[in-house]
């Protein structure tokens, strides 16, 4: 028989600390639904994604219910819509985003991501079409989730893409300010983007990626956090591998679930994703792990090392766990979307400076920022580079997903409600970078010799 | 398919008799079962056979979490592979 203490280590894990898997994830190639007439494409795309994910909403409801283990959403990457063939223009774009909406509601979905380009070494007509379409995109769909590449550790930095994602962020903000300008917490920039993504908003399925697949992005901070906190005092070699036994076990269960969903939805699986994935619920907090480590607060010195030690243990105990690892995998530290973080920001423990310090050695990357909404466009800019250029140079994933509020301001917040959050604005410097961004161009690949 | 039922909560008359009958009405085996009480707290771990089981697996997951309920205790019933996987290598 199983061992007692595991039984109930796994009960509690559930129960108390907030265990779960929080997402299956199908890609979908979307090459096929390629042609010339508009109308006939979206017709494709919304047959193939309601066809192809049928299923995906019951199947994950039932593995839910006989394993015992909460899946807290399902849903849908698609291939870049840039990459899907034809000439079209901006307001085409919008068409195919209100279709990815509509099959997201047919399924019962609460995302699907995929609606984006990969520009980081320049753009094809149909990628500058489809990011100017973002905008509107974003404001006439609730569903949709976007993201765009514009830089690469092969290929450098698209700084003409970095200024025009400024742009887009604004105006994004700007057509869903009645709403706290929601559109920027579903719209990305990434360097170096992993292709097999499950986690939105960056999901998308690459373009080397089989005809479907079946992904899964476990989580679970809460039971690391109390890991360490049962330890006591012990010392950082000891941390590390508690740490890495926990993430085994977390990574074994997602594991399962994965190679269920895809025997049962007969789609091959794809990747489990070892991400360390925060909620607002209390409990749920990689901040709080950190504090739980020794750090007073999340931000204060010490922060960067610790979250350096978290991330590479939870990679090492999950890689042996998984018979096929990707996406994003590591500690994600969105500041809206995670209790601890926000109040390391409110007490002023944390400012976007510490926080694009602890990118460097982390997953992702500036994540679910809110900043103030007369925030320049340059400025944004500027805050794209500084964080794309820290992916670039350490060949690894960063992003920017920066919410510039509407009408708002340092002091005030914006409540997004369910796994998106609530964020206080964060305080930017007062400086501007806009004859820098202004120069246009591109920023060359870096060597990849002579580290130093 | 084995399934492993644990049952959390305050001592109380009667507990195995109400989950042990559940499982019996709906046609499951009981395998194995342990049990401990730790001060008044009261723990026990069941594993039963669900082949021949007159409901789906889920139906019997929400009646016994049900009973739970009704009684003031946290019953669950998962599929033993969760714990196999997660405790084994």
């Amino acid at each position: 028989m199983i061992n007692t203490k595991d039984i109930l280590e796994t009960i509690n894990m559930i129960k108390d600390e907030n265990l779960d898997v929080r997402t299956i994830t199908m890609g979908i190639s979307l090459y096929d639904c390629a042609g010339d007439d508009i109308n006939v494409v979206c017709d494709r795309i919304y047959d193939k994604i309601t066809t192809s994910a049928e299923n995906l909403v019951s199947v994950g409801c039932d593995i839910e219910k006989e394993y015992g283990i909460p899946i807290i959403n399902k849903r849908v990457s698609v291939t870049p819509i840039s990459m899907v063939g034809g000439r079209y223009t901006p307001d085409d774009y919008v068409k195919i985003a209100k279709t990815l909406d509509r099959a997201a509601h047919t399924l019962g979905i609460n995302f699907i991501g995929g609606y984006g380009a990969l520009v980081q070494k320049g753009f094809t007509n149909n990628a500058r079409n489809l990011i100017m379409s973002i905008p509107e995109a974003l404001s006439v769909t609730e569903r949709v989730c976007s993201s765009v590449n514009v830089a690469s550790s092969k290929a450098g930095i698209n700084m003409d893409a970095v200024a025009l994602m400024g742009k887009i962020i604004k105006e994004t903000a700007y057509l869903t300010r009645d709403n706290q300008s929601i559109g920027c917490a579903k719209l990305v920039v990434f360097a170096n983007v992993p292709e097999d993504n499950p986690f939105m908003a960056g999901a998308f399925h690459g373009v080397g990626e089989a005809e479907k697949v079946v992904s899964v992005g476990v989580s679970g901070p809460g039971v690391v956090s109390s890991a360490i906190k049962r330890a006591g005092q012990c010392d950082f070699t000891e941390l590390a591998e508690i740490i890495k036994k926990t993430a085994f076990k977390i990574t074994r269960m997602g594991q399962l679930v994965a190679n269920e969903a895809s025997r049962r939805l007969d789609v091959p699986f794809g990747i489990v994703d070892l991400s360390l994935a925060p909620t607002p619920a209390v409990g749920d907090s990689v901040a709080h792990i950190l504090e739980n480590m020794g750090i007073e607060r999340c931000g204060g010195h010490g922060t960067t090392a610790a979250l350096a030690l978290l991330n590479d243990a939870v990679k090492k105990g999950g890689v042996m766990a998984s018979s096929r690892v990707g996406g994003l995998s590591g500690a994600f530290i969105p500041v809206s979307e995670d209790a601890g973080m926000i109040d390391a920001v409110e007490c002023g423990a944390l400012s976007l400076e510490k926080l694009e310090a602890m990118t460097a050695v982390c997953s992702v990357g500036l994540d679910m920022i809110a900043i103030p909404g007369d925030t320049s466009e340059a400025v944004i800019c500027g805050i794209i580079a500084d964080e794309i250029s820290i992916g670039v140079a350490n060949t690894k994933t960063t992003a920017v997903r920066v919410i510039p509020a509407y009408g708002k301001g340092v002091g005030d917040s914006v409540e997004f409600g369910g796994l998106l959050g609530y964020a206080p604005i964060m305080k930017l410097s007062n400086y501007t970078c806009e004859d820098f961004i202004a120069r246009g161009g591109h920023i060359p690949a870096p060597i990849h010799s002579l580290k130093n | 398919m084995k399934a492993v039922v644990t049952v959390v909560g305050h001592d109380a008359k009667g507990i195995i008799a109400k989950v042990s009958s559940k499982c019996a009405e709906r046609g499951g085996n009981i395998v194995e079962i342990s049990q401990s009480v730790l001060k008044e707290y009261f723990a026990m771990i069941m594993v039963i056979e669900v082949n021949d089981i007159t409901v789906p697996f889920a139906t019997l997951v929400e009646e016994l979490a049900e009973l739970g309920r009704e009684n003031g205790l946290d019953i669950r019933a998962m599929h033993e592979d969760i714990f196999n996987s997660m405790h084994r290598i």
